[in-house]
């Protein structure tokens, strides 16, 4: 539709770049923030202001948030939380994107009596509120022996997760012509050598959507990580959240910047890296067709 | 297809008879796993965490029935009702702004800008962030002495004053304010997809019959992006339900328990305050508020699929 606006009016068109460009400032504004305080000293702190450049760049504040910082009693800095971030989520992205796809293959070319309740059940998993699953899952985490573990978070993540890529590859199957699937299997053709054969070289989109998908909600996830985790299995979202919260001391805002971006950098480098397929992702749920 | 003509008709017929069950088989074998994780993990957990809402279990689950005195105690609880009301406030201001955000931005985003895609990267990231993140960033800039106050003196408005953060009447605003930040860019790129499928013959014969550019807006394009709404409102409100991990990483719930929200409250009394029955009760109170959303527009949208 953008083809018949014509605003030939100047005034009017430099209004929009005007507030375009404000709005660019407003969403930039705090990831700016968050860098200049990473690089400053924190004398510097307090007599400049959050937008004055640092008098002199020190990498200070990244260095002791890597290794040296308080989170909690503990003062190793986010290094090891990050490094359990990884181990977190490579697998659980992994296994339950892997899942989806079979799982959505299933739902949508080898349709079953009860398949479709099954497709029911798991468009209201993606909708109800963790909170009620909180306890019972900690109980049982508590009598498998995975309580504190990564393992445990793994397990977690991939149950809650799972939902999401099922839709995700049900959606995407269910758009490709079933003629494909049936003339394969008048070729003689079995479950896995169609997915394997037909379906999965035309899959690349989706794995992306739902691998980047589930990477973002993954990392960033806290609720999970401060409920299941504790101590020495902790995901970088948590140490995170203690070490900004951890009131012993003299406050270092530069540590908590720098650790801030540490915690950021892997998602921003994925946003900047394949956007196209976070939106996707991110637009799937929502918006239908 | 053309190709499964070329083969001996014998060859499709060949598999024996186990192999044939196991082809039958084979599909419910698959998603049996999920069937059992969801059906455990999302069913049988929510059934349980109903059976403990009815309990007087502390810190440790008990089965000693108590029937609905967790919820009256709820009811009665100042916290819980400062976590409803903070709920109110925060869902109704953040889905509003949000919204309004959202619809201007794509609007101006689609009036053939320059840069467009650049534009819209930079809308959007904020969604990439984790919200501990942005709770992060967000508490230090609004740092009542060193933050947006100092920065504000430093630039000669020196009667500048802004403690929201620690001010336990205005707190929940500043979450607001962080809350929106994030995810305005999302509602942006909903609204930018709906405009782009609007039908642009509409707009050029009503441009033909002299209306303006913002009367077309008003009377003819938004309210065909009405689906638009409703399912940004629905993600909205989603977020908005089960916002935990801003309020912790800003204000933890205080000044006090002024910014507690129901996901705060109910991990508060589940898990460090021993009382697991009266989170539980809360806990299924937000799953009747999500409900209570979900089943109409469920409902709204499998009937249009039918009309189709």
């Amino acid at each position: 539709m953008t083809d018949v606006i014509r605003t030939g009016f100047r005034p009017s068109r430099i209004a929009i770049y005007g507030v375009l460009l404000l709005a660019c400032l407003v969403y930039l504004i705090p990831l700016i923030v968050m860098l200049i305080t990473s690089f400053k000293t924190p004398m510097d702190i307090r007599t400049g202001n959050l937008l004055a450049l640092p008098t002199d760049w020190t990498v200070v504040g990244w260095t002791k948030a890597w290794s040296e910082a308080c989170t909690g009693v503990q003062c190793n800095g986010v290094s090891g939380y990050f490094w359990n971030s990884f181990k977190m989520t490579v697998p659980a992205v992994l296994i339950s994107t892997l899942l989806g796809a079979f799982n959505g293959y299933v739902l949508s070319k080898w349709k079953f009596k009860g398949s479709d309740l099954m497709f029911g059940m798991l468009l209201f998993g993606c909708f109800v509120p963790f909170q009620v699953v909180l306890l019972p899952m900690a109980a049982t985490l508590g009598k498998l022996g995975l309580a504190n573990t990564t393992a445990g978070l793994v397990l977690v993540h991939v149950i809650y997760g799972v939902a999401f890529t099922t839709l995700f590859f049900r959606n995407y199957y269910v758009a490709i012509p079933d003629a494909l699937v049936k003339a394969a299997r008048l070729d003689g053709a079995g479950f896995f050598t169609i997915f394997f054969r037909i379906l999965l070289p035309m899959s690349t989109p989706i794995f992306m959507v739902s691998l980047i998908w589930q990477f973002t909600q993954i990392w960033n996830d806290f609720l999970f990580g401060v409920v299941f985790a504790s101590g020495d299995s902790q995901p970088i979202t948590v140490a995170l959240n203690n070490l900004v919260n951890t009131s012993t001391g003299v406050k270092e805002y530069n540590v908590d910047m720098a650790a801030a971006m540490i915690a950021a950098l892997p998602t921003l480098v994925v946003y900047i890296v394949a956007g196209k397929y976070f939106i996707r992702g991110l637009t799937a749920g929502s918006v239908k067709g | 297809m053309e190709h499964t003509q070329s083969r001996p008709a014998g060859v499709a017929k060949a598999p024996s008879g186990l192999m044939d069950g196991l082809q039958r088989w084979l599909p419910k074998l698959v998603v049996a796993p999920t069937f059992i994780l969801i059906g455990i993990g999302i069913y049988g957990y929510m059934l349980w965490t109903g059976v403990l809402s009815f309990t007087n279990s502390s810190f440790l689950p008990s089965y000693d029935f108590v029937g609905l005195a967790q919820y009256a105690k709820l009811m009665e609880s100042e916290r819980w009702l400062v976590a409803s009301r903070n709920l109110a406030i925060f869902g109704g201001l953040f889905i509003g702004i949000c919204l309004l955000i959202g619809v201007v931005l794509a609007i101006f985003l689609d009036q053939r800008i320059r840069q467009e895609g650049a534009i819209r990267t930079i809308y959007l990231y904020p969604m990439a962030l984790s919200m501990i993140v942005t709770g992060t960033v967000w508490r230090w800039i609004l740092n009542p002495r060193l933050g947006l106050e100092k920065l504000m003196h430093d630039w000669g408005w020196s009667s500048f004053s802004f403690d929201w953060l620690v001010n336990s009447d205005f707190a929940i605003y500043t979450i607001v304010m962080a809350a929106v930040w994030q995810a305005s860019g999302f509602v942006m790129a909903l609204f930018l997809a709906g405009l782009r499928g609007v039908d642009s013959s509409i707009i050029r014969a009503a441009r033909v019959d002299g209306a303006s550019l913002p009367v077309i807006y008003w009377k003819i394009i938004l309210p065909s992006l009405r689906p638009v709404f409703f399912s940004s409102v629905m993600v909205l409100a989603h977020i908005a339900i089960k916002s935990f991990d801003l309020v912790m990483a800003m204000t933890a719930g205080g000044p006090g328990y002024s910014t507690d929200l129901p996901a705060v409250f109910m991990y508060a009394h589940t898990f460090t305050r021993g009382q697991m029955g009266l989170g539980s009760a809360s806990a299924m109170l937000m799953l009747g508020a999500i409900l209570a959303l979900l089943v109409p527009y469920l409902y709204s949208e499998l009937r249009e699929k039918r009309h189709d």
